[in-house]
């Protein structure tokens, strides 16, 4: 294979042109789809989190249960089961939904994780100063624990944003229009790689910059950790 | 039928399970060596970028910081489509198994250089000095001082992340690879019914579980005081 | 008297734009105990980190035991093995146990076999009175027992100098006691020390020679008794009487 066919391959500009407005469509999904998944998984992981401070093991353990099952199902094996399983129980649901449950569920667990770490890291005597003051358990928490917390655990909700948004991708799977879809159907239309490939150029243009900030978050982290 | 028999039908049907579950576990070893080969390889190539870049040879790492950037900014699965479907565009065939693995393989090796090197760059100065003022080499303070410690440092965010690539597996689903959820999802097509789904939910849960719970006391056992 | 043993000339140290060596001449002679003082950003640690050059001097010449050791063909490897150092922060491995700290470079660098080398720490290990901790973890350790490993880290290997970089500035006052008398006594066995420290009282028992640096220079330099009851520089008189006042 000579250079230039390797370039009409992968990179040629003509394909590209064509493949543009079904590419773009498909950028709109993808960040469509990350606004909702995002805040919809924080959301999840945010309730489990705060189940997760109540001391009574009645709590505690199905909480763990919770966590750790949606931590060990792949996030794809959990969409294909909504997506192709709900059906069958007579609950027809669209590839929308499916996702948005899939994600809820997956994402929600690792977002749950994250913050109980970060509720934990915060000392003790923060809360205990609070309630001094006056403030209920709930104010205490949402105004005094929560906002540390969350700083305190910033680089892993950067990281695991990062995650979800790729694992947009497998959206996919259930023939939902978003970025690799819409490339995957270019490029079986063209019988050309370049749609494939404008899909990880745009992919890594867009998330790169967040991959330079947690390269740099996560050493200091690491420093920190001895 | 009752909605309840009408489910336990749908999703735990006996003789469709029979049918299928051999199909699931043969599935089951073939993610077993998928992921062990993804382990193998992206560990030890990670390791060796980190060692690579201690060296601080400038232009080589800036090589490698931008191929770990850029496995981690793509996701899995638009790199296995791209070596799946795209790389025949350039004469070269990969099978969906040598394609999941590859692409799992170099995600896995960039996130492993990633927390290694941060491993290594929060080992203090003064070990390096220490060991340096007693007349140990560069070498020898590397691998018998500054590496050990590097290792128990990253050992928990490593564990991490390597059950959470190895979950990827199931993306070779996609590629034609009949690992538990490429078996599973042939067997609802061809049953036209969800059991072998339910089998390969459980035959995740059999795999995966245990790890997770692993990479739980993982963390605690080699938490470091702050 | 004997000849220098140590013998830094002319050694300046610039970090960026900093200038923090000023061209320091120092000669230690064998079995001296130099005691270097300043105010912190005199450049004294740094002088003494030049000595085995983990510090790179930007200029001048400095010898160790008849070595040049700013020579490019010096196995510099080899040289620090004749000077041992001992840090502020211990800078124990704390994956290895006290007697893995020790026999280490004696394994690594000195090339004995194991057992050779573990009954060679084990003596550096008695000389610090530190033979019943050998298999602790320096976490197991308190700060003054993980600094006299560390002092029977760098004595195993048998050095002509030895360098203290303020070894019991991070320990706690009733912990400081303990370092001292292993530093005593190897002083008693007739090593060459080079000493950066705030310990006067250690200092006025101890040392031969009292240097006192600031803004990069050796301001005066003299018998303790000289420099601590009768300075005649202004800046070595006033640092004294800063310190006198605690």
């Amino acid at each position: 294979m000579s250079f230039d066919e390797f370039l009409q391959a992968f990179f040629s500009l003509e394909i590209l042109q064509q493949a543009w407005p079904i590419l773009w469509a498909g950028l709109l999904n993808t960040l469509l789809l990350s606004v909702v998944v995002v805040p919809l998984g924080f959301l999840g992981g945010l309730i489990l989190a705060l189940l997760g401070t109540v001391h009574s093991r009645w709590v505690r353990w199905p909480l763990i249960a919770w966590v750790d099952l949606f931590r060990s199902l792949p996030p794809l094996v959990l969409l294909v089961f909504v997506y192709a399983g709900l059906p069958f129980a007579g609950l027809e649901v669209t590839a929308l939904t499916a996702v948005a449950i899939g994600f809820f569920l997956n994402t929600g667990a690792y977002y749950g994780e994250i913050l109980r770490a970060g509720i934990e890291s915060v000392p003790r005597g923060q809360v205990e100063a609070a309630r001094c003051t006056g403030l209920t358990a709930a104010q205490a928490m949402a105004h005094v624990v929560l906002p540390q917390a969350v700083r305190n655990v910033l680089p892993d909700l950067i990281s695991n944003t990062l995650e979800v948004v790729k694992l947009t991708s497998i959206a996919s799977v259930v023939a939902l229009p978003e970025l690799l879809f819409q490339a995957r159907q270019a490029q079986s239309v063209t019988y050309n790689a370049t749609p494939i490939m404008a899909a990880a150029v745009i992919y890594f243009i867009l998330l790169w910059p967040v991959v330079r900030l947690l390269s740099r978050l996560e050493n200091r982290q690491m420093a920190g950790r001895r | 039928m009752t909605n309840w028999d009408r489910f336990l039908d749908s999703f735990f049907n006996a003789r469709v399970a029979a049918e299928y579950l051999p199909k699931i576990i043969e599935g089951f070893w073939l993610t077993i060596l998928l992921a062990a080969c993804i382990i193998l390889a992206g560990v030890a190539a990670g390791l060796a970028l980190a060692v690579l870049r201690s060296l601080g040879i400038r232009v080589l790492n800036w090589a490698i910081i931008f191929v770990v950037d850029l496995f981690r900014a793509l996701p899995p699965l638009v790199i296995i489509a791209l070596l799946y479907f795209g790389l025949p565009a350039a004469g070269l065939s990969l099978s969906g198994f040598a394609a999941a693995w590859l692409a799992l393989s170099l995600v896995l090796m960039a996130f492993t250089e990633e927390i290694f090197w941060a491993g290594i760059t929060a080992v203090p100065k003064g070990q390096w000095e220490a060991a340096r003022s007693t007349g140990l080499g560069f070498l020898d303070t590397f691998t018998l001082v500054v590496l050990p410690q590097a290792v128990r440092m990253v050992i928990p965010p490593l564990t991490n992340r390597t059950i959470a690539i190895t979950k990827g597996t199931a993306l070779a689903s996609v590629v034609a690879v009949q690992e538990i959820l490429g078996a599973a999802q042939a067997g609802v097509s061809f049953s036209f019914n969800p059991t072998p789904l339910t089998l390969g939910a459980v035959a995740y849960l059999v795999l995966f579980l245990p790890v997770v719970i692993l990479g739980r006391w993982v963390e605690t056992r080699f938490a470091w005081k702050r | 008297m004997s000849a220098a043993i140590v013998e830094a000339r002319g050694v300046h140290k610039h970090f960026g734009g900093l200038h923090v060596l000023k061209g320091v001449d120092l000669a230690v002679r064998e079995r001296e105990l130099v005691f270097v003082i300043g105010p912190s950003g005199s450049g004294k640690s740094t002088l003494l980190r030049c000595l085995n050059r983990l510090e790179e001097p930007s200029d001048g010449s400095i010898t160790v035991d008849g070595i040049d050791m700013l020579d490019r063909r010096t196995d510099i490897n080899k040289a620090r093995q004749r000077i041992g150092m001992v840090f502020q922060s211990f800078n124990l491995y704390p994956h290895m146990t006290a007697l893995g700290n020790v026999a280490l470079a004696l394994r690594r660098v000195q090339g004995l076999p194991r057992a050779e080398a573990e009954a060679r720490a084990r003596q550096a290990l008695e000389r610090v009175h530190l033979a019943d901790r050998a298999g602790h973890y320096p976490g197991q350790l308190s700060g003054g027992q993980q600094q006299r490993v560390a002092i029977a880290r760098a004595i195993a290997l048998e050095p002509r100098v030895m360098l203290f970089d303020e070894p019991t500035s991070a320990l706690d006052p009733e912990l400081v006691g303990g370092v001292l008398q292993a530093m005593r006594e190897l002083r008693e066995s007739g090593m060459t020390m080079v000493v950066v420290s705030h310990e006067m009282g250690f200092a006025r028992a101890a040392a031969d020679r009292v240097v006192f640096m600031d803004g990069g220079r050796i301001v005066e330099e003299g018998p303790p008794e000289a420099i601590f009851g009768n300075p005649q520089q202004e800046r070595t008189r006033a640092f004294i009487g800063q310190i006198e006042r605690h």
